[in-house]
């Protein structure tokens, strides 16, 4: 059953600026969050430099048993990471296609919001929740 | 592409040029964003910084007046009060957003007091104000706007731009409040009524 968990994001030094998890998650605190987050900007340069193949930016799905790990680098280097159910298709497509514009839309031309910071906007949270919330439907988690 | 032979009328002989009707709701959402911030950078208080895009926007409106008297109206100005507050409802509402206004009232208490309300001005769609910053509106620019207009038509008003909650809608629809000078008043009443 495909399914969305929570999506973060990372600032271009690594720093968490976003957090959201979309179902009740296990042991989920903070500073695990904000670990994850920074390990996975060291690991992510780290790869895109010892990959042995060419142009490689970076990694962008980590698949473990419970999870499958999607990650979306801007061009200006800011990470979203989307945490979802194993083998949960097109994920790419909608962290690329939809989310970053939400992220576009509602952070950057807010004129409230400052680059770097934490994210604090109520209408990017709340366009988020719906596009996740038809993004479910769609898979028919919701009725 | 200079030997077209208007060009070599002066720039005050040529026809003023319809312009196209719209820009980019990206570029505009972002320039705006940063006139916030620049206005921002300058103010200690909420207060003034709506004051601030206020200022900004008188100035827009008063252009404004002149163009689409010049287009719509045969170069004629409107001088009766109901009749400018339906220009700025439908003829600027219409160039600035591309329909009229949703409603236009009259105060119940005050009979200087006009509201235009509107859901969705798209100079609020991306902004998302903090919560210590409690009652900032950005129409605030939009009401300056209005502003330009009724000052450059010879109706002095104090405007201001307000959200207001609507029962069964999750966003608050904005209005824009026009309180208007006494003298205004006076004369509408010397002249003959409608």
């Amino acid at each position: 059953m495909p399914a969305i968990y929570a999506l973060y994001v990372i600032n271009k030094s690594g720093g968490l600026i976003y957090n959201k998890e979309f179902v009740v998650m296990a042991s989920n605190n903070l500073n695990d969050t904000l670990r994850l987050a920074s390990i996975w900007h060291s690991l992510h340069a780290i790869a895109a430099q010892l990959s042995p193949a060419p142009g490689c930016t970076g990694i962008e799905l980590l698949q473990a048993d419970t999870f499958d790990l999607h990650c979306f680098q801007t061009l200006t280097g800011t990470k979203m990471l989307m945490v979802v159910e194993p083998n949960t298709p097109d994920v790419d497509i909608l962290l690329r296609d939809t989310i970053y514009d939400l992220y576009c839309d509602y952070v950057l031309k807010n004129p409230f919001y400052e680059v770097e910071m934490p994210i604090r906007c109520e209408l990017f949270d709340s366009n988020l929740f719906q596009t996740i919330n038809n993004v479910h439907r769609r898979w028919g988690l919701l009725h | 592409m200079f030997s077209s032979p208007l060009y070599r009328l002066n720039i005050v002989d040529r026809p003023l040029a319809k312009g196209k009707g719209e820009v980019s709701l990206s570029a505009f959402s972002f320039l705006f964003s940063e006139l916030v911030q620049y206005c921002q950078t300058r103010v200690s208080n909420i207060g003034e910084l709506e004051r601030r895009l206020e200022d900004i926007g008188v100035g827009v409106g008063l252009r404004l007046l002149e163009i689409l008297c010049f287009r719509e109206k045969n170069s004629k100005r409107d001088i009766r009060l109901l009749d400018v507050l339906k220009f700025v409802h439908t003829s600027l509402w219409k160039y600035l957003f591309g329909r009229q206004a949703k409603d236009l009232e009259q105060s119940n208490t005050a009979e200087d007091e006009y509201m235009i309300s509107d859901y969705d001005l798209f100079v609020n769609k991306y902004i998302s104000v903090p919560k210590d910053m409690g009652a900032l509106n950005c129409a605030a620019f939009v009401a300056g706007i209005v502003k330009g207009v009724l000052d450059g038509a010879g109706f002095r008003a104090r405007v201001t731009a307000h959200f207001v909650p609507v029962k069964g809608q999750p966003k608050p629809k904005t209005t824009i409040l026009m309180k208007f000078d006494s003298v205004v008043l006076a004369r509408e009443h010397r002249l003959p009524s409608l």
